[in-house]
């Protein structure tokens, strides 16, 4: 199905990644956001509060972060496209309703422009601190899809993205800026609604009382409905069977559970976005994401201008982690380089990934500033050793 | 056989019965008020939508045969918030408990009511937090012995009524499970008010308040009810603050009318924007 066109602005723009992040949203169809304002995050919001009531729909600005990130699930089952913005404190706020999204299977995204940590850290400064939250930051066993842009325009096109992936696998999405990617500002093309691709709602076509919220047909993914359409279903937090009713048994939970992790697991191949150079000859792959893929870029062109055979690996999703890709890679290159603005996070998921293949070197950096590219250079020497 | 069949029963979910409240425990009594509320109203179900948040009240949603949510521990408030403004048609009414209400989600329940989000709010206040074995709540009268307070909380209780009518809530009642007709009409009521209503319906839990304070079973708190409360419409909310065994002032204390958040967001948009403001249209994205 194509966009509305009543939300895309299309043209061409001088746009910072936190406003193209709220354009992609309002192309991709939201109608709705609820936030609470944190640095560098807040613009996306500010645009999203000025913009939306021209397109039809409804910001709120909520008491606290706890608010906003049920409150923007209240308006999905009331039949809103919607999403919530923030930075690492109110990311670590809402992580009890990332939970619920993942559990109540809602569609949803969240918006985390990444900030120096932990606690208040580093408001105005960058990191990439929060990409193991993103992932593992409630309780309980259960699988999201994060997303990390590296320019405006890809704040723009990924939001979209990011909407559609929660579409089609009823499940939250991170989409996981940092604040140097937020707060620059580039060309940002946006093209006409007709060629903008959004997924439609898992919207049940069953006729009332046949119904079941949780009943899955062979694809994973069950159908939804809407409060106020006739259905009354019953939606919980609590371990629930096909009925969406409470059932505490072992059984039911393994099965929903599991159901729950597979669903994106077994698509994660098919999730998979990666921008990949030089990698047929490779034999360091530098695996990057975010700003610090622009700084390894650089990188990457001293190396080879010393005639180092390094190839550039740079993920779009984090998560769920593409190691196919990198499984495939070790069995080939002698290592890895990973910068990243966090002290060693998806590092880890590379060195699992090519499981003692390859050698990994971590460029770790605690946030505030970006890398400087001669210190990934001097480990990209290193590695080809 | 349909001959039998109770009046509320088209609004439960009856595969889900038995239900998991305790012999005297209040709540049901509240359901089977809400449920001759809806009767009497004549309300149209499907466009009726219940929150709950956790505890025992938290599980109203999962028995009555409605468009239901069972939401996370003090949060049912924003999640009807956003069901609310994202259908403006719908009824949403948000059905908890005191420890869900008033304690983890105090900071919603007074932004609503400040904000006049077009919300139910029935507050069942049993005095404790009951699902997770009867502790201190922030509605627990001081000197009651609870299971994190065994010898006494020495903690104020909070005035519900009187913090949402500060925090400006158009319609304030409190009834107690004893008041069963009263409460169907207060729940009847709100449903024709528009803007943030609260009502609070005191609720014994024989199983952990009134053993543990030897206050007798279910039945003897009837009576106390019946003995001890005072109806007293209009009553200023500052004097209806409860005690362990004292009077207990019900009635509707305030019934007051100003726009509700919807209201207000419409025209302040439309005032400001002019012709640019786009009327929300229905967000049904299937």
């Amino acid at each position: 199905m194509k966009a509305d066109p009543r939300g895309v602005l299309t043209g061409v723009h001088f746009l910072d990644g936190d406003h193209a992040c709220c354009e992609g949203a309002l192309a991709a169809g939201a109608r709705f956001a609820a936030g609470y304002p944190i640095t560098p995050s807040t613009e996306v919001v500010e645009r999203f509060a000025a913009r939306v009531p021209t397109v039809g729909g409804t910001f709120i600005q909520m008491e606290d972060e706890l608010a906003a990130s049920i409150t923007l699930q209240g308006a999905v089952w009331g039949g809103a496209k919607a999403f919530t913005v923030t930075s690492g404190p109110g990311f670590s706020l809402m992580m009890e309703h990332i939970g619920y999204a993942a559990m109540t299977e809602t569609p949803c995204v969240f918006v985390d422009v990444q900030r120096g940590g932990p606690s208040t850290g580093l408001p105005t400064l960058p990191a990439q601190a929060d990409m193991m939250q993103a992932r593992w930051g409630s309780h309980g066993d259960y699988e999201i899809i994060a997303l990390c842009p590296n320019s405006p325009q890809e704040c723009f096109d990924l939001t979209i993205k990011a909407f559609n992936l929660a579409e089609e696998f009823r499940v939250p999405v991170m989409f996981m800026m940092d604040e140097v990617v937020g707060h620059m500002t580039e060309k940002v093309v946006i093209p006409p609604a007709d060629q903008i691709e959004v997924v439609p709602r898992r919207h049940t076509r069953k006729p009332l009382g046949e119904y079941l919220p949780y009943q899955t047909n062979g694809d994973m993914v069950p159908e939804i409905a809407h409060a106020g359409e006739g259905y009354k279903f019953h939606i919980t937090g609590l371990t629930h069977d096909e009925r969406g009713y409470p059932n505490m048994t072992p059984q039911v939970q393994d099965k929903l559970v599991r159901r729950l992790q597979n669903k994106i697991r077994n698509a994660a191949d098919r999730i998979a976005l990666y921008e990949e150079e030089n990698l047929q000859d490779a034999e360091v792959v530098v695996v990057s994401y975010g700003i610090t893929s622009r700084v390894a870029q650089r990188a990457i062109e001293m190396a080879r201008a010393k005639k180092l055979p390094v190839g550039k690996l740079r993920l779009i999703t984090a998560w769920p982690f593409p190691e196919t890709k990198i499984r495939e890679l070790s069995a080939y290159v002698k290592a890895f380089v990973v910068p990243e603005l966090n002290l060693g996070q998806m590092v880890h998921e590379v060195e699992r990934a090519a499981a003692g293949k390859a050698r990994t070197f971590a460029v770790p950096h605690a946030g505030g500033s970006v890398h400087h590219p001669e210190d990934i250079l001097k480990a990209i020497v290193e590695a080809s050793r | 056989m349909s001959d039998f069949t109770n009046p509320v029963e088209p609004f439960l979910r009856t595969d889900r019965m038995p239900h998991i409240w305790c012999p005297g425990c209040g709540i049901g009594t509240t359901v089977n008020c809400f449920a001759r509320a809806l009767i009497e109203s004549k309300i149209d179900l499907e466009s009726l939508a219940l929150v709950s948040g956790i505890g025992c009240t938290g599980r109203v949603a999962g028995y009555v045969k409605l468009d239901s949510f069972h939401t996370t521990h003090g949060r049912a408030i924003p999640f009807a918030t956003g069901l609310k403004l994202a259908n403006p048609k719908l009824n949403v009414v948000v059905y908890s408990g005191d420890g869900d209400l008033s304690a983890i989600g105090g900071n919603h329940l007074i932004h609503a009511a400040r904000r006049n989000i077009d919300l139910k709010v029935i507050c069942v206040n049993n005095l404790i937090y009951a699902m997770t074995g009867g502790q201190t709540a922030p509605t627990t009268p001081s000197h009651a012995i609870t299971s994190t307070s065994p010898y006494g909380s020495c903690e104020p209780a909070f005035n519900l009524p009187h913090l949402v009518e500060a925090a400006g809530a158009v319609y304030v009642a409190r009834w107690t499970t004893f008041h069963v007709r009263q409460l169907a009409r207060s729940i009847a009521e709100a449903f024709n008010k528009k803007g943030f209503s609260f009502i609070e319906v005191i609720s014994p839990c024989p199983t952990l308040f009134q053993r543990r304070n030897k206050l007798g079973d279910g039945l003897d708190t009837m009576k106390y009810y019946k003995e001890k409360s005072k109806v007293k419409h209009g009553a200023p909310t500052s004097e209806v603050g409860m005690t362990m065994t004292g009077e207990i002032i019900v009635g509707k204390f305030v019934d007051r009318d100003r726009p509700d958040y919807q209201t207000m967001a419409r025209a302040q948009l439309a005032e400001s924007l002019g012709d640019r403001f786009v009327e929300q249209a229905e967000m049904v994205c299937s």
